[in-house]
């Protein structure tokens, strides 16, 4: 399994800690994960308006790029899915925008290539039976609220990652690594995004926390930066990690949990899931 | 309030639903969208009733209202919607009526925001309200 792989700006920075663990799982699990030359940032939100083609310039670039390479693309974050799968699909169905953005990018382009999730790699390449027999370390007694959030499942005719209001394929992935995954109302409710960075206000991450602790769950696990930034924001215990800080963890590596606030290690500690320190 | 044809039909709001890509008749003011809307709680008109201002006319009433900046453009009033309309377009085409015809502030951030924010968010926040 070959793959090109988009890691987007976050995971370069302040999310470093989601790229290191998700190329020692690719590793271990025999995923190759070659990281696309000269890619940028995919300008984070897919545009709405009907003429902003201008905003579609870097991903149609990124996923130009992978096609000229020969391989699909893989990413991470949800913001990077949600706009490179979009912008795929656009291309495809869209004869003016393809031509447009085509003859702009002078790349030749029209969504011959797929956009995975590293969650649907799992899901459909490796598959949760094989990653169950992989794991070395169980996560035995952990109960981990998986947190969706919009930008993996909506729109859903365009992102068909999961069913939009009932989604399962984190709940499987934290079964297959011996956790137990919490049901908690506002799995898939917005945290408030960008939107939270200006209105410190606003109410929508706390929702969400406060109701995934209600429902008994120690941690929490998603997929995006701007998520994990709002949501460990708004409770002082509840820790917040990206799901591949676990898959690391269930295959025998330490996580990459330093530094982190709200500090999930005395967590793990507790229920003996972190390595030794020598 | 008195409608006319013009005011109900005016250049204004054609630019609105050409850019949203969205025509604000086919919805029936259910009010799904606002109940389900995660921002709904701090604006001052909600979702729904912003497409009933600009069903009725009412453009500059709708590009007035909190709710524009406030959406987040998460979908979820677009992927309940029994009418199939994609509000966060519509929202979206306000923003960006809004943004083109008048120079607005791009929204300040504390240095402690922007040192410890995830570079994703930022950028997202400057192309939604800084164009």
């Amino acid at each position: 399994m070959e793959y090109r792989y988009f890691p987007g700006c976050t995971l370069h920075e302040q999310a470093r800690n989601f790229d290191i663990t998700a190329r020692e799982s690719a590793r271990e699990l025999d995923i190759a994960l070659v990281e696309l030359d000269n890619w940028q940032c995919c300008g984070a939100v897919f545009p709405l308006a009907t003429d902003a083609l201008i905003n579609l310039v870097s991903p149609y670039r990124a996923l130009a790029s992978a096609h000229a390479a020969g391989f699909d693309l893989v990413t991470l974050c949800s913001g990077c899915l949600n706009v490179l799968r979009r912008t795929n699909r656009l291309v495809a169905t869209d004869r003016e925008a393809r031509e447009k953005l085509r003859d702009f990018v002078e790349m030749d382009y029209a969504g011959e290539r797929r956009v995975y999730h590293l969650l649907e790699v799992l899901r459909r390449e490796v598959t949760f039976e094989t990653l169950r027999s992989r794991v070395k370390r169980r996560l035995t007694g952990l109960h981990v609220a998986p947190y969706y959030g919009c930008l993996l499942l909506r729109p859903p005719e365009e992102m068909e990652f999961d069913d939009v209001e009932a989604p399962t394929v984190m709940e499987d992935f934290l079964r297959a690594l011996g956790a137990e995954p919490v049901d908690y109302p506002f799995r898939t409710e917005c945290c408030g995004a960008y939107v939270a960075l200006r209105e410190a206000k606003t109410q929508a991450a706390a929702q969400v926390v406060r109701s995934a602790a209600a429902a008994g769950a120690e941690l929490v696990v998603s997929s995006c930066p701007a998520c994990n930034y709002n949501l460990e924001r708004v409770h002082p215990t509840l820790p917040v990690v990206y799901f591949t800080q676990l898959l690391a963890l269930a295959l025998g590596r330490d996580g990459a949990f330093a530094g982190q606030v709200p500090d999930p290690t005395p967590l793990l500690r507790g229920k003996s899931l972190l390595p030794e320190v020598s | 309030m008195r409608l006319t044809r013009s005011q109900l039909r005016s250049e204004l709001l054609a630019r609105v639903e050409e850019i949203g890509g969205e025509a604000v008749a086919h919805c029936y003011q259910c009010g799904n969208c606002s109940a389900g809307c995660p921002l709904a709680g701090e604006m001052n008109v909600l979702p729904h009733r912003v497409v009933r201002l600009l069903q009725l006319g009412q453009v500059e009433s709708a590009l007035s209202a909190n709710a524009i900046w406030l959406c987040a453009a998460c979908q979820a009033c677009a992927a309940r919607c029994p009418r199939g309309v994609d509000l966060s377009r519509i929202m979206e085409a306000l923003r960006v009526v809004q943004l083109r015809r008048s120079t607005i502030e791009p929204p300040g951030l504390t240095p402690d925001t922007l040192a410890r924010a995830p570079q994703q968010a930022i950028v997202s926040l400057y192309r939604k309200y800084g164009s």
